[in-house]
């Protein structure tokens, strides 16, 4: 028997031994402390298993959630005689439209070209409504970060302008299309209309937010430095503005896309919007709910994109 | 006629006007600072030293009186006037040297780039903060913030320095080596300074006069001490003196017996 034998068994019979001279030995505490240990990590390998662990951890849950969902889905909807089709025959009955997205599209030196004639995938239609959506959300940004600036700058001009802006911001996409029509006489040009005075809104409120927010010791310092009207707004309300800025861009990006949705349902000819009233007009149902998948991921892509350049214009000031 | 101060204070009153009627900050303050003079302006919170400095620096517009500096009437903020904020007010998205820089770039106008660049480093180099040129001010702990504040006021080589008690949020023995950065620069340069704080042993060390307010509203200069110890000044060497000890004196009496806090007298 070692004696370290003997020492666990010490502990183990909880009684501390009285040796031959009488004097009580309380045994070195061996188990509780190696109890304490914590357990060894598993050795990371390189660093690409290091990151796809860390990845697959972060990922995991929405995986699986996804999964229960989709299997939720099949049970509730798998009967002959259910009224909404399940994964499965969405699977089946627009196979064609999930597999072959890109149909009717070519890829060159001198860019994208979508077929004019004929049927086209579904993602020719999403790259015609983002086409519209950058040229409405563009003018959307430039005009808002103005106007925004505008009035956070002047008390007259807030006072003068944001009644206006409360008011025409509640008014539904929807109902400027007649309006929109009324005025430009074509679909393009009303349906990026309807697309800039959706997105506008978020990003006047939101820079003028920004430039009402500049701390006073930020003004103070150009006052005291006699910063002129350029140097201020560059060196300081425009960087102070930044992450206002941003909150509205992003807000604008969705809500955009939104209004395009709506606006091409209504007036039609191609982009997803047209895709799901013509699937709707169809009875393809299940095409509708591969359509509104593609409508969320494109969606959350964009406002990911805006996000990714706010944060990178934010550490670049 | 009597020559006018450098920095001369005549007649000042400044008023808020607010719901409640006209609130009268500052009473008739009348105060003359000469070239080269360092100036404390000490009293209770609420007794209106920050506005009055904000009148010298011209964020505040005085309701009568006028502000004479070197002989010119001050009615706007310039970079004549250069101020230290208690909040140091460095702008987080510039680096230490652009936050320098951009004062720098606003006072030397004759100087070439490379020169400006090495005015900027002298300058960080007199609060000992050149080894931090690169960083953000986010990164940088309260002292060294305000070591920067400093730098970027000097810079702009102000016919005044405005401190705003510049080290009001420091703990104490931060403060005690930032003193230090200023008495070993005030050494050097020599300029006019008008400093507000409440910290009795920061004005009688730093200062050349200790000016007193009395408890506001309607705050008016109660008393202005002169503190004769030598320069230069080192701390320990200056607190032995009796000059030390008299002002030490004067201004604690004057602030605890004779124009108490207004808080404790509430209470």
């Amino acid at each position: 028997m070692t004696s370290a034998e003997k020492i666990t068994e010490t502990v183990a019979g909880a009684v501390p031994a009285a040796d031959k001279e009488g004097a009580v030995i309380v045994p070195y505490p061996t188990a509780a402390i190696s109890r304490r240990q914590l357990p060894q990590a598993p050795r990371v390998q390189n660093i690409w298993e290091e990151r796809t662990r860390a990845v697959l951890s972060a990922t995991l849950p929405t995986l699986l959630m996804v999964l229960a969902l989709l299997t939720l889905w099949q049970v509730a909807c798998g009967s002959p005689d259910a009224t909404f089709p399940s994964p499965l025959k969405v699977w089946q009955e627009s196979h064609e439209v999930i597999v072959h997205p890109f149909k009717g599209v070519t890829f060159d030196l001198a860019g994208l070209h979508i077929a004019d004639q004929g049927d086209v995938g579904i993602a020719a239609h999403i790259i015609t409504s983002l086409k519209r959506v950058l040229m409405g959300y563009s003018i959307a940004a430039v005009v808002g970060v103005a106007l925004g600036i505008l009035i956070g700058q002047s008390v007259t001009a807030y006072r003068a302008l944001d009644p206006l802006f409360q008011v025409l911001r509640t008014v539904p996409p929807l109902a400027w299309l007649p309006i929109s029509l009324a005025v430009f006489q074509q679909a393009q040009p009303s349906t990026i209309f309807l697309i800039f005075i959706t997105a506008i809104w978020p990003v006047i409120l939101n820079t003028a937010a920004g430039v009402q927010n500049i701390p006073a010791a930020y003004v103070n310092v150009g006052k005291v430095l006699q910063l002129n009207p350029i140097e201020y707004f560059t060196k300081i309300m425009l960087p102070a503005t930044v992450p206002h800025m941003f909150t509205g861009l992003r807000i604008g990006v969705g809500m955009s896309w939104l209004a395009i949705v709506a606006a091409e349902m209504v007036q039609g000819g191609t982009g997803i919007g047209f895709f799901i009233w013509d699937s709707y007009n169809s009875s393809l149902l299940t095409d509708t709910i591969v359509a509104l998948i593609w409508i969320g991921l494109v969606g959350f892509t964009l406002d990911r994109i805006v996000a990714f350049i706010g944060r990178r214009v934010a550490r670049a000031d | 006629m009597k020559k006018r101060s450098y920095l001369a204070l005549e007649d000042i009153g400044v008023e808020f006007s607010s719901r409640k009627g006209t609130f009268c900050a500052l009473d008739t303050i009348n105060l003359s600072i000469e070239k080269g003079e360092f100036v404390a302006l000490i009293g209770h919170s609420g007794c209106g030293k920050s506005t009055l400095l904000n009148v010298v620096s011209g964020l505040v517009k005085p309701t009568r009186g006028v502000v004479f500096l070197d002989d010119k009437v001050v009615d706007s903020p310039g970079v004549d006037r250069a101020v230290v904020f208690q909040d140091h007010s460095l702008l987080p998205w510039l680096t230490v040297e652009e936050n320098v820089r951009l004062a720098v770039d606003k006072t030397t106008r004759e100087m070439s780039k490379a020169e400006r660049k090495d005015w900027v480093f002298h300058n960080l180099d007199l609060v000992k903060m050149t080894h931090a040129a690169t960083k953000r001010p986010g990164e940088l702990s309260g002292g060294m913030k305000q070591r920067v504040g400093i730098a970027r006021a000097i810079a702009m080589n102000p016919l005044v320095l405005l401190m705003d008690e510049p080290f009001g949020a420091l703990d104490a023995l931060t403060r005690a080596s930032l003193q230090d950065v200023v008495m070993s620069i005030q050494a050097q340069l020599n300029n006019t300074v008008l400093m507000i704080t409440h910290d009795v042993d920061e004005a009688v060390l730093l200062a050349d006069r200790v000016v007193m307010m009395t408890n506001g509203p309607a705050a008016r200069i109660g008393e202005d001490f002169s503190v004769d110890i030598p320069r230069p000044r080192t701390r320990l060497a200056a607190m032995d003196t009796a000059e030390y000890a008299a002002a030490r004196h004067a201004v604690v009496h004057f602030l605890h017996e004779r124009y108490r806090n207004p808080a404790d007298l509430a209470a």
